[in-house]
């Protein structure tokens, strides 16, 4: 910069001229990048969607051994109520040989909730066993009927070419019987 | 390869399976010549072309989040405007963009009249612009209609009611277009339907504009043709940078509308719900509309006025051939420059009337003022043009713009 060269400083050839193209360049990347961010950024979940991304549940209705379904994010949660025989099996299955390594009591907050997202890591469909009625898997938890994929009594899968247990969303527990997940 | 543009192997290798890069040194390029006296008026043809695709972009990414149903509709604008990221800004740039987008394309044709781009052989180019300017106005009338306001459902009411003037077959022409027996949830879809498809029209006699543009070449302040390459600059650099500088001063323009006074065009009557039970005391269509608005209600006749209003855009096919003068800019035509300036007076006052009540003294000046807008196009064009004595024309733009002396050496 502060060397001084013949002809007014074009040591490198550069001129006047160059600086201000790359100048005016660099503007109009700038100018360019504040009015693309709002267009990508409008696709982004939208106020009145964030506003929904959190849902509060009365748990003294859920009997031992029922489960239900709310839907948080546009995903069903499971909520289930464990027997105390299906929490003993969760916690001595810590031992077996589990595909995606985890502990029961890292699964859950309180032994007898367990609250998963109903989404099964394969491809995203919803597995079974909510319900009574329906099939719950070899592992007395949740299957998937799209891809065959077992779940057991704290999520975990266990067999089938799922990769992954049912995800533990964030949740926390505002008194004895109200859980607000988000 | 002799193209001055394809510099690299890459280039070369897409240049001789597509010739882009000739393609685009030919029209916007090194090699495209274009009279050296241009002044900022034709800056106004490229603004008009961003502003389109400003209205492209902003018009895509507002229908992802727009409900085009009649119960729904007016909620999702005001979820764009509360809910959405910078859904607000999208929507004052569309709505903004919409009337500046007008502004450039009005400077745009009065540039034209006043230094008669019209004239041979720029005709066909004439009238591809005025088939873009009578799309602009379709598609901003039922832009205008999509946020289901007050004055979107009963403009369209008064709109669409100009089809009954129709002799014969006018009612049922009418029921077809609202798909009902009023405006109504039908008419509000099939509007967003052609609201979406209507700028990619736009898009098309665009491309038809400026390939008649860059076969008859740019018409300049001179109005004399091109004699020699020394009457020429290549458009890049010398145009691109100066079109640049337009498209600066329109989005300065743009910025201050969007951010410091969104809604001064539009209407507060458009932020109450459409009710078909009601109509507002005052319907104004928006501005760039007012001095068509102000010659339909100058006729006393339903058939009359609207055909007077149609006529005022389609009389534009024809001037061509009304003006009879051989002297294209109006710098050389002392009469004819007058009168210029008083047309464009009169389309102002048209504006003017336009946005008030058909009432009183209104009345008459509307009437005048139209009798006016069409004696410009049908006396003053042929009659100024054939007893006129035009200004002696330069010998050639190199000898006006850069003085005779180096003219000459160029030859």
């Amino acid at each position: 910069m502060t060397t001084t060269t013949p002809e007014g400083g074009h040591e490198d050839g550069a001129t006047r001229r160059d600086f201000l193209y790359i100048a005016t360049g660099a503007m109009s990347v700038v100018g360019a990048g504040l009015f693309v961010w709002p267009l990508v950024d409008q696709m982004n979940p939208s106020a009145d969607v964030l506003a929904l991304a959190s849902t509060e549940l009365d748990l003294s209705a859920i009997e031992e051994g029922q489960a239900v379904t709310v839907m948080w994010r546009g995903k069903p949660v499971f909520v289930r109520h464990r027997t105390a025989e299906e929490i003993a099996t969760a916690k001595t299955d810590d031992s077996a040989a589990l595909p995606d390594i985890a502990l029961d009591s890292d699964r859950v907050q309180k032994a007898e909730w367990l609250i998963l997202i109903g989404v099964c890591t394969h491809l995203g469909c919803v597995p079974l066993g909510q319900k009574s009625t329906e099939v719950k898997g070899e592992y007395g938890g949740w299957f998937c009927p799209c891809h065959g994929s077992h779940y057991d009594t704290s999520g975990r899968i266990r067999k089938g070419p799922a990769p992954k247990n049912l995800g533990v969303p964030p949740y926390v527990f505002l008194d004895d019987s109200h859980i607000r997940i988000g | 390869m002799s193209n001055p543009g394809v510099t690299t192997q890459v280039m070369q290798w897409v240049e001789t399976r597509l010739p882009i890069f000739s393609f685009i040194n030919h029209s916007v390029g090194t090699e495209y010549p274009t009279p050296r006296n241009l002044n900022y008026w034709w800056s106004l043809g490229s603004i008009a072309g961003v502003a389109l695709v400003l209205q492209i972009v902003t018009g895509i990414v507002l229908a992802m989040h727009y409900v085009p149903h009649a119960d729904m509709a007016f909620d999702s604008v005001e979820h764009i405007m509360r809910d959405v990221n910078y859904g607000w800004m999208l929507r004052y740039m569309h709505a903004n963009g919409a009337s500046l987008f007008f502004v450039a394309v009005y400077i745009h044709m009065f540039r034209g009249l006043y230094f008669g781009s019209y004239k041979a052989p720029r005709e066909l180019l004439w009238w591809f612009g005025i088939l873009i300017f009578l799309a602009m106005m379709a598609t901003a009338f039922m832009g205008y209609v999509l946020p289901w306001g007050q004055m979107s459902f009963w403009g369209a009411t008064v709109i669409t009611n100009m089809f009954t003037a129709i002799p014969v077959v006018g009612e049922a022409v009418t029921t077809w277009l609202w798909g009902g027996y009023s405006v109504a949830g039908p008419t509000l879809q099939r509007f967003f339907s052609l609201h979406y498809l209507l700028p990619f029209v736009i898009f098309a006699l665009m491309f038809l504009h400026l390939w008649a543009l860059h076969t008859s070449k740019s018409n300049n302040p001179l109005g004399i043709d091109v004699k020699s390459e020394k009457d020429t600059l290549p458009f890049h650099p010398y145009f691109t940078t100066k079109d640049l500088v337009g498209f600066g001063v329109f989005f300065v323009i743009l910025a201050y509308w969007v951010f410091f006074n969104p809604n001064y065009m539009g209407h507060p009557d458009n932020y109450i719900p459409a009710n078909p039970l009601v109509t507002p005391p005052h319907i104004v269509p928006e501005w760039y509309f007012l001095p068509f608005y102000a010659i339909l209600r100058a006729v006393p006749d339903k058939l009359g006025g609207v055909v007077l209003m149609l006529g005022a855009i389609l009389i534009l096919f024809v001037i061509p051939w009304l003006d009879t003068s051989r002297v294209r800019s109006a710098t050389f035509r002392p009469v004819y420059k007058g009168f210029f300036w008083i047309f464009v007076v009169n389309g102002l006052v048209l504006g003017w009337i336009g946005a008030n009540p058909p009432e009183g003294a209104y009345i008459i000046i509307g009437r005048i003022a139209t009798a006016y807008y069409f004696a410009h196009f049908i006396l003053v064009m042929p009659i100024v043009g054939w007893f006129e004595k035009p200004k002696p024309l330069p010998d050639s733009i190199a000898a006006a713009v850069l003085g005779d002396d180096s003219a000459k050496e160029a030859n």
